[in-house]
């Protein structure tokens, strides 16, 4: 059952693009409420850019043409023009106000953490994520929490002289190769999502490129984020800063399901960690949970 | 000359006396600005390749997904390896070089203002280096948390201590020369060189200068906190004692940033020499050309956090540095503009220094692009960290920086040499590089918006074709540097063709009015100043 | 004392000078750093290297400084390297105010931002209910030592007390020296050995001071290097100024034999110049440390 869904899940994700594929050449659009800002302000950026490219490269290359000495061309003396310099000064203040408009827009909603409906406190690892669940509708969410590191399979086949093939590492056909962990975050959809996040040892960097932004994990400290996922996927993401030798191996997987089954999963984790807590206290041995 | 017991014949003699004989005694304990110069060059060409190197082994073992050459520490001692010794070891000290030989011929003074302080600023970058590089044969490692350096990631392991002392005699070399740049500048420029009828170089130089004597202590100081933090229980970036790692990060970047145009200004400098020459016509808007060095140059100062976009500053500081950043585009612009507006109308050819010029005014505008997308804070919120970022400063490190300080090395080389390099084979160089560096680091723009993080030595199979096509571009490249090597050493050694002392037909300023190559001692009397000979003579428009 | 040309300018003859103190240099660091790196009980060559630098640089600056006031004295200097050297000087001094300008802003930034923040202000809400609730913050004893008291607990060095001694000793120095050189420039010699020697004294004075305050700190305050960052400001900021006072001590103390063998002339003393300013530097220096690091 479980493979049926993440089949369909996955497929779903990979028709809009919300995770990587071969030969991409753009910026995913993301699949979150906020997610199309950066996409937005990228493309209009980029437009910018070649627009003005365009201009200076073309301005270039016609002199060159025309201006060759091998033509004949005698050099002219001017050496400033005023209003020229004006011009050249002023349009691009004028389009940089337009892009910093724009910008602000972004910044100002993404900063906006209030009315969220959850929290997961994000803690790194050298070299593995841990996430709580530390409350849900309103409601303190007992003990949820586990390890989630890179999957075994991606693990073997990264070794130094494996000899296995990186192209063999996939999930229903999608290539998950150091894209795919042991215990994904799973998060219901269409909920305002608040992340606190936070390094236990060194910075590390949170980033599902599908939810549109990253963010540090500092050690002694917690920043925040959130998200509102609307489609229902698997999102695939990694660690985005530098955290020592194994940093490219720590992936990020969220998978984002209706909110119904989220309850029903989450009810699930509650009860595992009850049984998991009677269980401990009968033989006080401490056997952390989720940590395979 | 030199055993003389100094008095003052000596003085007086100068012109007359070439280089001591004795190789230890020219080489090494010299006092010379042009010979200290060749020092400074032929140590960033061999940085450069040793960097290269380091930069080969990352796109090999980056040729494929999995992981085939090297262990991931390994690969991450080579990417903080190859960037320190590219920044502080090729970049750097080449631009130091190109000062140390030009702006003394420049501004017609006999040579740098303290000349044995010069020699020092030179012989400590060896020795630091030999500090940094030897960490690669301990047991240990090497340093392999960034060239960045964040902590508390880079006080894991050993190599921190011999890191930060190294830093700290490059930062101390900078200094010094910065110093000595600005006092040679200011202090002995020949009588009628004023400091607007200056070369746009030496301009660009003096505000660089001021630049590194600002920032280079602050380097120092933020290693410093490394160091005791690492090894003496101070708590500068601990939480728990109430510091914060992201203070090194500020502290780190307000050296950072200015540190990026410290290794572009100059490059600058270098663009608005050369392409005026080739398109025989004055650098358009000579003021403004100075004036945005300086704007710049004020700006980098109050930037620094658009590095820092993802670690959780407070929204106002983001927009802060947001609209700050992007306001370094308007100079840029001017800049860009007006070497555009001095080739049109002139009567251009296109000799391997233009075409490298040329080139760089293209590919540097491509990487500002990025770099203003960068700045953006919401889309850097994505870029941060990736492929795109890496892509950003290539272009304008390698394609800026870089192409400048081959165009100055064409450039200047007749001057230096005396010698005319070969041309085919500098053309042959310049189409090698300019296409490879473009397969080189165009798709890393791809593999940065499709989610490749930067400082991986693995990654999925989807980044798989472009960072193959990447890496084949890097080969290319780097071995096309094999041939400029060749180029420089044939001039220098083996060429026919002497050069004139006015190297290029279109070739104006005091650099020209000397023999090529340019003699041992030059100057000893100031020389009369001819407003004509000069590239800015007339500026008062 | 020679004659001077202005128009011919001086290139000093090469020297080996430097080579040697990049030589001394490198031992130093190296030394020191392989020293850092030594397992306790190990017996490296770290400590050795580390002391032959600091003596090879010792000596450098011996034999350097020799030259220069040798050719200086046979009147090679004329009025462009005079100017040339002034300009160093100063441009250096800059460069040292940059450097402490790390150390200040490290101080700003943990008492306006990250001691706050860990309390729990403004952008620090966060940070503060879930990984430090405990922790009401403060600077100077009740919170400079951060969330976890890292260090153990502290007192600070009252401000009016030997701090306020050691700012009048300095300023009273940046006097002497000043009468120092209107007496040089007046050509009076006994005036001059004079106040430039008290200038000494009142350096070593402060120096004095500075270390039995530090005793003070670590015996009866339990406030050391390693009293979070509190202690980490404080002790590197007065220690780093510590060093730059012991260092213009001796330069002073060298100055003062120089001045002693008449080596300065009325309008010819740049060594003198140089090494006033930077004890003004110095003082300037203190006064923002005594605003910053004492009294506020
Ligand atoms: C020589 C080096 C150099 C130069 C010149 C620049 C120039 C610029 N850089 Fe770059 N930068 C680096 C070297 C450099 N950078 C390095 C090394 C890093 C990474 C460090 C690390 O993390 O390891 C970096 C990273 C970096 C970041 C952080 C990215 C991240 O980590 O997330 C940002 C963000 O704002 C940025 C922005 C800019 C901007 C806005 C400019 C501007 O100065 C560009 C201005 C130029 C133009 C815009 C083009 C010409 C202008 C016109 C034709 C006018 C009209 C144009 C418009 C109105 C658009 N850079
Ligand atoms: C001035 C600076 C400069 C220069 C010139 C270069 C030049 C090059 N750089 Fe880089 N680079 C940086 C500054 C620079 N770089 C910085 C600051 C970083 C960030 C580091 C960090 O994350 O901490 C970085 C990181 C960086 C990365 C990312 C690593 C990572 O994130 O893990 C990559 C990957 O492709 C790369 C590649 C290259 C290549 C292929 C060149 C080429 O241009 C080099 C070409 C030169 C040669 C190859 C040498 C000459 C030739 C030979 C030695 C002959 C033998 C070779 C052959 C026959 C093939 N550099
Ligand atoms: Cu964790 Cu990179
Ligand atoms: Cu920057």
């Amino acid at each position: 059952m479980k493979a049926v869904a993440t089949t369909a899940l996955a497929l779903f994700g990979g028709a809009v693009w919300a995770n990587p594929q071969p030969d991409q050449l753009n910026l995913t659009k993301g699949v979150t409420t906020w997610s199309g800002e950066p996409y937005f302000l990228n493309n209009v950026a980029f437009g910018v850019c070649v627009v003005i490219g365009i201009v200076v490269f073309g301005a270039m290359f016609i002199s060159m043409f025309k201006f060759r000495k091998s033509r004949g061309a005698v050099a002219e003396k001017w050496t400033h023009n005023t209003k020229l310099e004006a011009l050249w000064t002023g349009v691009p203040i004028i389009i940089l106000i337009v892009l910093a408009k724009l910008a602000t827009t972004g910044l100002v909603s993404f900063a906006d953490t209030t009315g969220s409906e959850m929290t997961i406190k994000v803690t790194g690892y050298q070299w593995k994520w841990r996430y709580d669940y530390v409350d849900y509708q309103g409601k303190a969410v007992e003990k949820v929490g586990f390890m989630s590191k890179l999957d075994g399979r991606s693990d073997r086949t990264r070794q130094l002289g494996s000899g296995m093939d990186p192209g063999k590492v996939t999930v229903d056909g999608y290539n998950t190769y150091l894209l795919d962990v042991d215990h994904p975050l799973v998060l219901p959809i269409n909920t305002k999502v608040r992340f606190v996040i936070t390094g236990a040892d060194v910075i590390h960097s949170w980033w599902v490129p599908a939810l549109g932004w990253k963010m540090d994990a500092i050690p002694g400290v917690i920043n925040s984020a959130w998200t509102n996922i609307k489609e229902p996927g698997v999102y695939r993401g990694q660690c985005a800063e530098l955290c020592g030798q194994d940093h490219g191996f720590m992936p990020i997987v969220v998978k984002a399901v209706p909110k119904a089954e989220f309850e029903q999963w989450l009810a699930t984790q509650q009860d595992e960690a009850k049984l998991l807590k009677a269980s401990q206290t009968a033989q006080t041995a401490p056997a952390p949970k989720g940590q395979g | 000359m030199a055993h003389a017991a100094h008095d003052q014949h000596d003085l007086h003699d100068h012109e007359h006396h070439g280089p001591p004989k004795n190789f230890i005694e020219r080489w090494v304990f010299s006092t010379n600005h042009k010979d200290i110069g060749t020092l400074y060059l032929v140590f960033a060409l061999t940085m450069f390749f040793i960097g290269g190197s380091f930069a080969m082994v990352i796109r090999a073992e980056l040729f494929k997904p999995g992981l085939q050459l090297v262990q991931p520490y390994f690969f991450n001692e080579m990417t903080t390896l190859h960037a320190l010794v590219m920044i502080f070891g090729a970049i750097m000290p080449a631009f130091v070089g190109l000062a140390n030989w030009m702006i003394p011929l420049m501004v017609g003074a006999p040579d740098m203002a303290l000349p044995r302080m010069n020699n020092l600023s030179f012989w400590l970058m060896p020795f630091a280096f030999c500090v940094l590089l030897s960490t690669l044969f301990m047991p240990g490692g090497g340093p392999a948390g960034g060239w960045t350096m964040y902590p508390p990631l880079s006080l894991q392991g050993e190599s921190i201590a011999y890191t930060v002392f190294a830093v700290h005699l490059m930062g101390i070399s900078s200094i010094m020369g910065a110093i000595n740049i600005i006092a040679t500048i200011l202090n002995m420029r020949a009588p009628g060189m004023d400091l607007l009828k200056m070369p746009v170089f030496v301009w660009s130089w003096l505000i660089t200068a001021f630049l590194l004597i600002a920032v280079m202590p602050v380097l120092a100081g933020a290693v410093t906190m490394l160091l005791t933090d690492k090894y003496f229980g101070t708590n500068f970036f601990n939480a728990a004692g109430g510091g914060d790692p992201v203070l090194y990060q500020h502290i780190f970047w307000f050296f950072g940033h200015p540190e990026v145009y410290i290794m572009i200004l100059p490059a600058f400098g270098i663009v608005s020499e050369i392409i005026p020459t080739f398109a025989r016509k004055p650098i358009f808007g000579y003021k403004a050309m100075v004036f945005a060095i300086a704007s710049i140059a004020f700006l980098s100062f109050i930037v620094w956090a658009h590095h820092m976009f993802a670690v959780g500053l407070p929204m106002g500081a983001e927009i802060f540095f947001m609209y700050a950043t992007m306001l370094i585009a308007v100079p840029t612009g001017v800049k860009v503009f007006n070497w555009v507006t001095t080739m049109w109308g002139g009567s251009m050819t296109f000799e391997t220094p233009m075409l490298f010029s040329i080139a760089f005014v293209i590919l540097f505008t491509i990487g500002g692009f990025s770099g203003l997308m960068l700045a953006l804070a919401p889309a850097d919120f994505q870029y941060h960290d990736t492929y795109f970022v890496v892509a950003h400063f290539h272009y304008v490190l390698v394609t800026g920086a870089a192409f400048a300080i081959i165009a100055a090395a064409y450039y200047w080389i007749p001057k230096w040499s005396g010698n005319m390099y070969n041309e085919t084979w500098g053309k042959i160089h310049f189409w090698s590089s300019v296409i490879s560096v473009n397969v080189l680091f165009f798709p890393q723009h791809f593999l940065g918006l499709a989610g490749m993080p930067r400082r991986i030595p693995d990654y999925n199979v989807a980044f798989a074709n472009f960072n193959m096509i990447s890496s084949i571009g890097g080969f290319w490249f780097g071995a096309s540097q094999l041939i400029f090597l060749g180029v420089v050493i044939h001039t220098v050694f083996f060429a026919k063709k002497k050069s004139p002392d006015r190297s290029w037909e279109g070739a104006k300023g005091l650099e020209w009015t000397v023999p090529s190559p340019a003699p041992f001692h030059t100057f000893a009397v100031p020389p009369v100043i001819n407003d004509d000979e000069l590239a800015h003579g007339h500026v008062d428009h | 004392m020679g004659h001077q040309q202005d128009d011919v300018y001086y290139v000093p003859k090469n020297s080996y000078w430097p080579i040697v103190a990049a030589i001394a240099m490198f031992t130093t660091v190296y030394g020191a750093a392989h020293w850092l790196n030594a397992q306790p009980g190990e017996a490296g060559f770290g400590k050795g290297m580390f002391w032959t630098g600091v003596v090879l640089v010792l000596g450098m600056f011996f034999g350097w400084f020799r030259s220069v006031i040798h050719e200086s004295r046979a009147g090679s200097y004329n009025a462009q390297v005079d100017r040339s050297f002034r300009m160093g000087m100063l441009w250096f001094i800059f460069s040292e105010v940059m450097f402490f300008g790390a150390f200040f802003g490290a101080l700003f930034y943990a008492r306006i931002f990250s001691v706050p923040w860990l309390g729990g202000e403004g952008h620090g809400v966060l940070t503060h209910q879930f990984l430090w609730s405990t922790y009401s913050a403060a600077w100077g004893a009740s919170g400079g030592g951060g969330p976890a008291a890292v260090g153990g607990a502290f007192q600070t060095i009252p401000a009016w007390g030997l701090p306020l001694v050691n700012t009048l000793i300095l300023l009273s120095s940046g006097v002497t020296i000043t009468i120092a050189h209107h007496a040089l420039r007046g050509g009076r010699r006994g005036q001059l050995l004079l106040f430039l020697g008290l200038t000494v004294l009142l350096g070593s004075l402060f120096l004095y001071c500075q270390s039995h305050e530090y005793m003070e700190a670590y015996q009866n305050f339990n406030l050391t290097l390693h009293s979070g960052v509190y202690g980490a400001t404080f002790f590197m900021l007065t220690g780093f100024h510590g060093m730059h006072v012991t260092l213009g001590t001796i330069m002073l103390a060298i100055i003062w034999l120089r001045c002693a063998k008449g080596h300065f002339t009325r309008d010819h003393h740049f060594g003198f110049e140089a090494v006033a300013w930077y004890w003004h530097f110095v003082d300037v220096v203190w006064l923002a440390l005594f605003m910053f690091v004492y009294v506020l």
